[in-house]
């Protein structure tokens, strides 16, 4: 088998000490391959966003490590590039500054930034945006522009915590068109965190459903879908059938979380 | 798929709708108002104060001793002004409020930055400085004067007082405003903790930090009584003291008025450099 891009292996994770504090994550692994496209998706609460913001470095884990290519995680690095859900733009840089500035630490020559920045400003439709200021954008170009700094330094991974999930469901559906375009484009790593299941069938090749906290890997769907993908592709049968056995999986532990085991009392939505 | 037209919306009637006369509504919770009726509202407060005034002096209700006419007042500055008193009781006053203020300025900055971005910072330092900016700068002319004289040095000093141990807790909370995404955002790019404060945190704070800038300023300029309470040659607070002695109440208002001009003059310079300054902020 080959190594994995990143490896997961036994992630457990307090907030406070053991003993009193809240335990999110529950002896987690998984592992994503080379250019694959994995989405997470569970009920609020469950430990996603703590999830990725681990394999991001952000935060030190309890118990268990993160590899990618093979060595471990220490914090945040350029390996790895992060897309939050809130609107991280530097507001007082326009948007070629703002894409600019992820190359800070990179050896590139002046000429050499401004070929990548323009590049993936282009990749992700704002040419003619360059000098526009934050608050000039609509949420869907601010994340655009947000997609384009954490491409433009090339990570080997791209972490994406909810970035479509403060946008209206139009504009959402326009941005997983265009990040599927990009993805196709450059190849990379992607793990995406989502409470869509839409949007996590839409995008990726396997879907993880996290249980209710502490989160665990509760199932693990395999998206045998055709690519290129359109949206029309979320009324064939296959989306629906996955789409169903997804949604199942989530409301046990939706209602496990609510304490109300008794199913019977709610009906199933079906597709 | 064929589509129809939404016949249910068709109505006869006027080709034109008749434009409804909805009334302004000036007591709506938190809605705009019509500019006009803004700048109107205050304007017309403020003349309404100067006519109740008028009344009462001109009208004989009120002794000069108590409250001068405004003829009075507007004598008082104009006799100053003939008399070169004024410009170099404002050169004298502006001079102190600007090196008090910048001082303490010059020690906010850096300490409320820290104190925002590093909890020891913050734990070390805040207590006493909540402890200090409880305690009345009044009463703590005797002790400025015994530290730093009679001079020029013990005006600072108590301005210095009136100001910092505001001014370095707004800063701080102006620094932990930036939003922790953005902190994180130069982590995830290989920024050091170094980077990240000198090009994420500091400009991210800045409109804040600049509107505590023109707060502040406004608070010096109201410890300026204090600071030429005692041996004070000249100055606009000096001269108010001085009058008391006398009971020249007209030099009294107007010397009151005049340094609220004078602060509100500052204040305005930070507002409108501010906006220039800071477009990016204004969503729009």
């Amino acid at each position: 088998m080959e190594q994995s891009k990143v490896a997961v292996r036994r992630l457990s994770h307090w907030f406070g000490t053991p003993r009193s504090g809240l335990m999110v994550l529950d002896d987690v692994s998984l592992s994503l391959a080379q250019n694959e496209f994995v989405s997470v998706v569970g009920t609020s609460g469950c430990g996603k966003s703590t999830l990725l913001n681990i394999i991001a470095g952000l935060i030190d884990p309890v118990a268990g490590d993160v590899l990618v290519d093979g060595s471990p995680v220490t914090g945040p690095g350029r390996d790895r590039g992060v897309v939050f859900q809130t609107y991280t733009l530097f507001p007082w840089m326009p948007v070629r500054k703002n894409v600019e500035f992820a190359l800070k630490k990179s050896g590139f020559t002046k000429k050499e930034k401004q070929t990548l920045v323009a590049h993936y400003i282009e990749t992700v439709g704002l040419k003619g945006f360059e000098n526009a200021y934050p608050n000039q954008l609509s949420g869907g170009m601010r994340q655009r522009v947000a997609i384009a700094r954490a491409l433009v330094y090339n990570p080997a991974v791209l972490l994406m915590d909810e970035p479509f999930g403060a946008l209206d469901a139009q504009t959402r559906g326009m941005m997983q068109e265009l990040l599927l375009r990009v993805w196709e484009e450059h190849r990379i790593t992607v793990m995406f965190i989502t409470h869509d299941v839409d949007e996590a069938i839409f995008m990726s090749d396997r879907v993880l459903v996290m249980t209710a906290r502490p989160g665990q890997i509760k199932q693990e769907f395999a998206v045998d879908l055709s690519r290129p993908r359109r949206y029309e592709i979320m009324t064939s049968p296959e989306f629906v059938a996955l789409k169903h056995a997804i949604v199942e999986t989530i409301r046990e532990e939706t209602l496990k979380s609510m304490a109300l085991v008794n199913g019977a009392m709610l009906p199933g939505e079906g597709g | 798929m064929e589509t129809s037209p939404a016949r249910d919306l068709e109505f006869e009637g006027p080709a034109i709708p008749v434009r409804r006369r909805n009334r302004v509504k000036l007591l709506a919770l938190r809605e705009d108002i019509p500019r006009s009726v803004y700048l109107l509202a205050g304007t017309g407060f403020i003349a309404a104060v100067l006519v109740a005034w008028s009344i009462a002096t001109y009208g004989g209700y009120i002794s000069d001793l108590f409250l001068p006419t405004p003829t009075a007042i507007i004598d008082e500055g104009v006799r100053q002004y003939e008399r070169g008193i004024l410009v170099q009781d404002a050169r004298a006053s502006i001079y102190r409020i600007v090196v008090g203020w910048f001082i303490a300025t010059l020690c906010a900055v850096p300490i409320g930055v820290l104190m925002g971005n590093f909890k020891l910072i913050e734990g070390l330092l805040e207590p006493f400085i909540d402890l200090v900016r409880y305690m009345p700068v009044v009463a703590l002319v005797p002790l400025t004067i015994l530290w730093a004289g009679i001079g020029d040095e013990q005006k600072f000093l108590i301005l210095f007082i009136g100001t910092f141990f505001q001014e370095v807790l707004l800063i701080m909370d102006n620094v932990k405003t930036v939003p922790h995404d953005l902190i994180r955002v130069g982590y995830t790019l290989g920024l050091s903790r170094f980077e990240i404060l000198r090009d994420i945190i500091l400009p991210a704070s800045l409109p804040g930090v600049w509107d505590t800038f023109r707060i502040t300023l406004g608070w010096t300029w109201t410890y300026l009584v204090v600071a030429e309470l005692v041996a004070a040659r000249d100055g606009l607070g000096r001269r108010i003291m001085e009058a008391q002695r006398y009971l020249a109440t007209e030099q009294i208002i107007f010397g009151i008025i005049f340094i609220g001009f004078l602060g509100l003059v500052t204040d305005y310079f930070f507002k409108i450099t501010g906006t220039y300054l800071f477009k990016w902020t204004k969503e729009r």
